[in-house]
């Protein structure tokens, strides 16, 4: 490979090598145990609320670099109205999943009005809404923790406590066989329909990439995939939250690469005026994404109610920046218009990774935090730094 | 020998792909009021930009003579620091400032960073005298109307310790009575033995005013008049402005004019921060199948805004007016509806309004008409690949794929792009708004050939162009506006630069 080539290939992949190296790093300071199959099925459960919050983030983001600050407190909010309903009124677990999700789009449809249509910027209404839902959220709870163990059939399906995991049918002993199926499933999907997309282009005399590159790339998505649910098995299997991350993660992906809707986002970003004048009405893109941001936080909700089985006034507090900082470390554009979910995913699995390998260190808590922000300032200046053509200083 | 407090010589400018100045001479004389002329793009800011820093030294060829020493300015505060200030012509105030504080903005009255609040009003009370502005320093600009602002502006740059005032366009947005207050004052200035510059449209108030005329036209200095020597009539300044030849430059067509397409009739929009003030006002207008019409006029005179009004209503407050498309009335409420009723506006600032640079040419190219390339919301990227690469081929673009943003092209191959965009959106009616500003030559043939193969194909052309040549050069049909009125129509075959800047200069 050329040097040029080289730096494209760098340029690309940034974020992956830097989580190969990241990964590595901490393997080698923790003698392996972040590799446990422990830890790598605790890191999902534990940054599933991160996948899902970043996921929406992304659209609000793509929009101009616009963030939402509410998120934490509409976690928060939707947990404690979602508790709230199923312990003190014992309303039937999924009828109270339906009224969380509504309560949470609700939210976000109030805020997105502000912003799209008066454009009050995002900034503030999300500062407000920062406020209001965290307060909100006290005086739903009157100030207390309620417990939500007792809602088993919710706490499971939701992905939280011990036994979340999507039951077995095989039954060997200490080894999931479900789920190494499942990955294996999983592979051969990825694999079979890489093939015939690039077969049916081929056919039509369409530009591919080269063979090299896209077989490279084939393997080394499917070794990830395998050697995941091979540790995954090993642990308990498949956590059921993933099975909500992995829709999140699909359903978004589809939405933001193959539709009409998705494309917006990245337009309006990319250059509203312009937007405007191709006949799309950009106020009703804003609502989508800041709607879209309240209905996912809600499930973010009930993801975190779920792992903490219990709901609490204080739940939720910096899961925006969560959110934010993984947007941004994936590639996300501070000036909206590009990012990917994938992107996005790289993004938050670089921050889950960090924190846990941290924790396993033993590093002291404000230490990682010093740790995270490093890493984000990085990330964006690489972003910025690299578009002006490697400029570091700004002149205009 | 003449006494030249300003020599600029042999001055070359190039952008990519265009040769912005080519050799121009400018030679001012100390203590004269020298006027700049020449159309829209003939180069004058160009070569201001030059002379105050803006395009650095080492960016341009030539020299500048100042004072009898050649300079090299880098950066405003070096032509600044030798008492070279330009005033341009969109206003550089900060609204929520004083008029005290604006005047001193980068240029403040303070020991080690701390504002001398009473130096600084006083000698704001003084310029103020000087451009006799009778408002306290105190006042907000926010509150004072354009002309007192424009006053301010002088004030500021007096207060840089100015020995040549550059002035662009400086009552382009001045009511009558305020021009003709500002015009004294320059003369009173010169009084005092201050130079000027000053470019203008107005030709009647620089004849006024002026000592020496340079004219620039199509990045050269033409000629230079003088007050004394020749004659200064309008007609004499608007021969210099536009005397060049017209040659085979435009691709030939047979015209076969048909039925009218596009009728507007009585259209008036607002400015839509100013709601008092008209921008287009009740103009009349149409345009027939198989026909390109021209829209000529200066900049700032409401083209693009009745443009933009008509489609979808995307400028403007208060539009009035009715709008026909084959003679049955259509009410256009949205970008959509134009869209559906077979419009497309190609906007003139296409980096601004137009393209997604940070995006794909294909992305670029299917965005206003997604449905084409999409089924039930789901977007087929093989058959948008397609689209796009049908246009590249039949437009001419180039580029190694469409997968390539179109931030890296040139200007012609993104103004293509633009086309392609809105010829994909299958419309009846293009308006093209200074549809080749800013291309090379060789790609603004291109595009009139496009242009040529759209009303062959039944389609009818509204250009909008301040380029005069072009316009006479495509056009069937030319219409004349000003301060947004509608001020002649004329036969293409049967006019003149000079008749259509007789219309606008009688108007203005």
């Amino acid at each position: 490979m050329s040097k040029t080539k080289t730096l494209d290939f760098v340029k690309k992949y940034t974020m992956i090598i830097v989580l190969i190296l990241v990964i590595g790093l901490f393997a080698v300071a923790t003698k392996g145990t972040i590799l446990l199959p422990m830890n790598v099925s605790s890191l999902i459960s534990q940054n599933a609320y991160v996948f899902i919050l970043a996921t929406g983030m992304l659209l609000c983001i793509l929009t101009g670099g616009n963030i939402d600050l509410s998120v934490g407190s509409v976690v928060c909010f939707t947990g404690a109205v979602g508790a709230t309903l199923m312990v003190t009124y014992k309303v039937p677990w999924y009828l109270a999943v339906v009224i969380m999700l509504i309560v949470g789009i609700l939210i976000g449809a109030f805020q997105a009005f502000w912003i799209a249509f008066v454009r009050i910027p995002p900034f503030i209404v999300t500062l407000a809404g920062m406020l209001i839902f965290r307060g909100l959220s006290n005086v739903v709870l009157n100030g207390m923790t309620i417990s939500v163990k007792n809602c088993t059939t919710f706490v499971n399906v939701f992905g939280g406590g011990a036994n979340c995991y999507i039951p077995d049918i095989f039954k060997f002993n200490g080894f999931n066989m479900t789920c190494m199926v499942a990955g294996a499933i999983a592979t051969a999907l990825f694999i079979g329909l890489q093939i015939k997309n690039r077969a049916a282009r081929l056919k039509k005399h369409y530009e591919v990439e080269g063979a090299f590159s896209f077989w490279g790339k084939l393997v080394f998505i499917s070794a990830v995939i395998l050697a995941f649910s091979f540790r995954l098995s090993q642990h308990k299997g498949i956590p059921t939250v993933l099975v909500w991350v992995l829709l999140v993660i699909i359903i978004y992906g589809f939405i933001t690469s193959s539709t009409k809707t998705g494309r917006y986002f990245y337009a309006v970003g990319g250059n509203e005026k312009a937007t405007k004048l191709s006949g799309i009405n950009t106020n009703k893109v804003y609502f989508l994404a800041y709607t879209n941001m309240g209905l996912l936080a809600a499930l973010a909700g009930m993801v975190t109610i779920a792992r903490l089985t219990s709901a609490q006034p204080t739940y939720g507090q910096n899961y925006e920046m969560d959110a934010i900082g993984s947007c941004f470390i994936g590639g996300a554009s501070a000036y909206g218009g590009i990012g990917t979910v994938p992107g996005v995913i790289i993004g938050a699995v670089l921050m889950g990774t960090i924190n846990l390998g941290m924790s396993l260190m033993g590093v002291d808590q404000n230490m990682q935090k010093v740790v995270k922000g490093l890493v984000l300032l990085a990330a964006v200046i690489f972003d910025v730094v690299s578009k002006r053509g490697g400029k570091l200083i700004s002149k205009d | 020998m003449a006494d030249y407090i300003l020599e600029m010589r042999n001055i070359t400018k190039t952008f990519p792909g265009v040769k912005a100045l080519d050799n121009v001479q400018l030679q001012v004389e100390r203590g004269e009021i020298h006027a700049l002329v020449g159309e829209n793009g003939a180069g004058k800011s160009t070569l201001m930009n030059v002379l105050s820093g803006i395009y650095p030294y080492g960016s341009y060829e030539g020299d500048i003579v100042y004072n009898g020493k050649v300079c090299n300015f880098h950066t405003i505060k070096d032509s600044e620091g030798c008492g070279i200030v330009i005033i341009h012509q969109e206003l550089a105030l900060v609204p929520y400032m004083t008029i005290a504080e604006n005047m001193f903005l980068g240029n403040e009255r303070a020991n080690s960073g701390v504002i001398n609040w009473n130096e600084t009003y006083e000698l704001a009370k003084k310029y103020l005298d000087i451009v006799g502005l009778k408002e306290s320093p105190q006042t907000l600009i926010k509150d004072i109307g354009v002309g007192k602002q424009q006053l301010v502006e002088i004030a500021k740059a007096l207060a840089k310790n100015a020995k040549l005032l550059i002035l662009d366009e400086p009552t382009s947005s001045l009511n009558e009575e305020d021009s003709r207050a500002l015009l004294e004052l320059l003369l009173k200035f010169k009084k005092d033995g201050m130079t000027s510059i000053i470019i203008s449209h107005k030709l009647n108030e620089v004849s006024y005013v002026a000592d020496k005329i340079t004219v620039i036209r199509d990045g050269c200095s033409i000629e230079t008049l003088d007050k004394q020597v020749d004659d200064f009539s309008e007609s004499r300044i608007i021969k210099g402005m536009v005397g060049r030849e017209m040659s085979d430059r435009f691709p030939k067509r047979e015209p076969h004019i048909s039925d009218i397409k596009l009728e507007v009739r009585n259209w008036t929009a607002y400015h839509p921060l100013y709601s008092e003030r008209k921008v287009v006002d009740n103009v009349n207008f149409n345009v027939r199948k198989g026909e390109i019409v021209g829209i000529s006029g200066l900049m700032g005179a409401g083209r693009t805004e009745l443009a933009m009004s008509l489609f979808g209503k995307s400028y403007g407050e208060n539009i009035s007016g009715e709008l026909f498309i084959d003679g049955k009335e259509v009410k256009l409420n949205s970008v959509k509806d134009a869209i559906a009723h077979g419009l497309a506006y190609v906007t003139e600032d296409r980096k601004g309004n137009g393209l997604i640079l940070s995006n794909p040419i294909k992305i670029n190219t299917t965005l206003a008409n997604l449905n084409g390339v999409s089924k039930n919301g789901i977007i087929d990227k093989d058959e948008e690949y397609n689209v796009a690469s049908e246009y590249r081929e039949k437009l001419g673009i180039k580029c190694p794929t469409v997968e390539q943003n179109v931030g890296n092209l040139s200007g012609g191959n993104q103004q293509k792009v633009l086309l392609a965009k809105w010829m994909y959106t299958d419309p009846d009616i293009l308006i093209l708004d200074e549809p080749t500003r800013g291309i090379d030559v060789g790609a603004k043939y291109e595009i009139y050939c496009i242009m040529n193969d759209l009303v062959a194909a039944g389609k009818s052309v509204i250009m909008i162009s301040s380029e005069m040549p072009e316009i006479l050069g495509m056009c069937d049909r030319i219409y004349v506006m000003n301060e947004g009125k509608m001020v002649a129509e004329l036969k293409g075959s049967e006019t003149s630069q000079e008749l259509i800047m007789s219309h606008i200069i009688k108007t203005a």
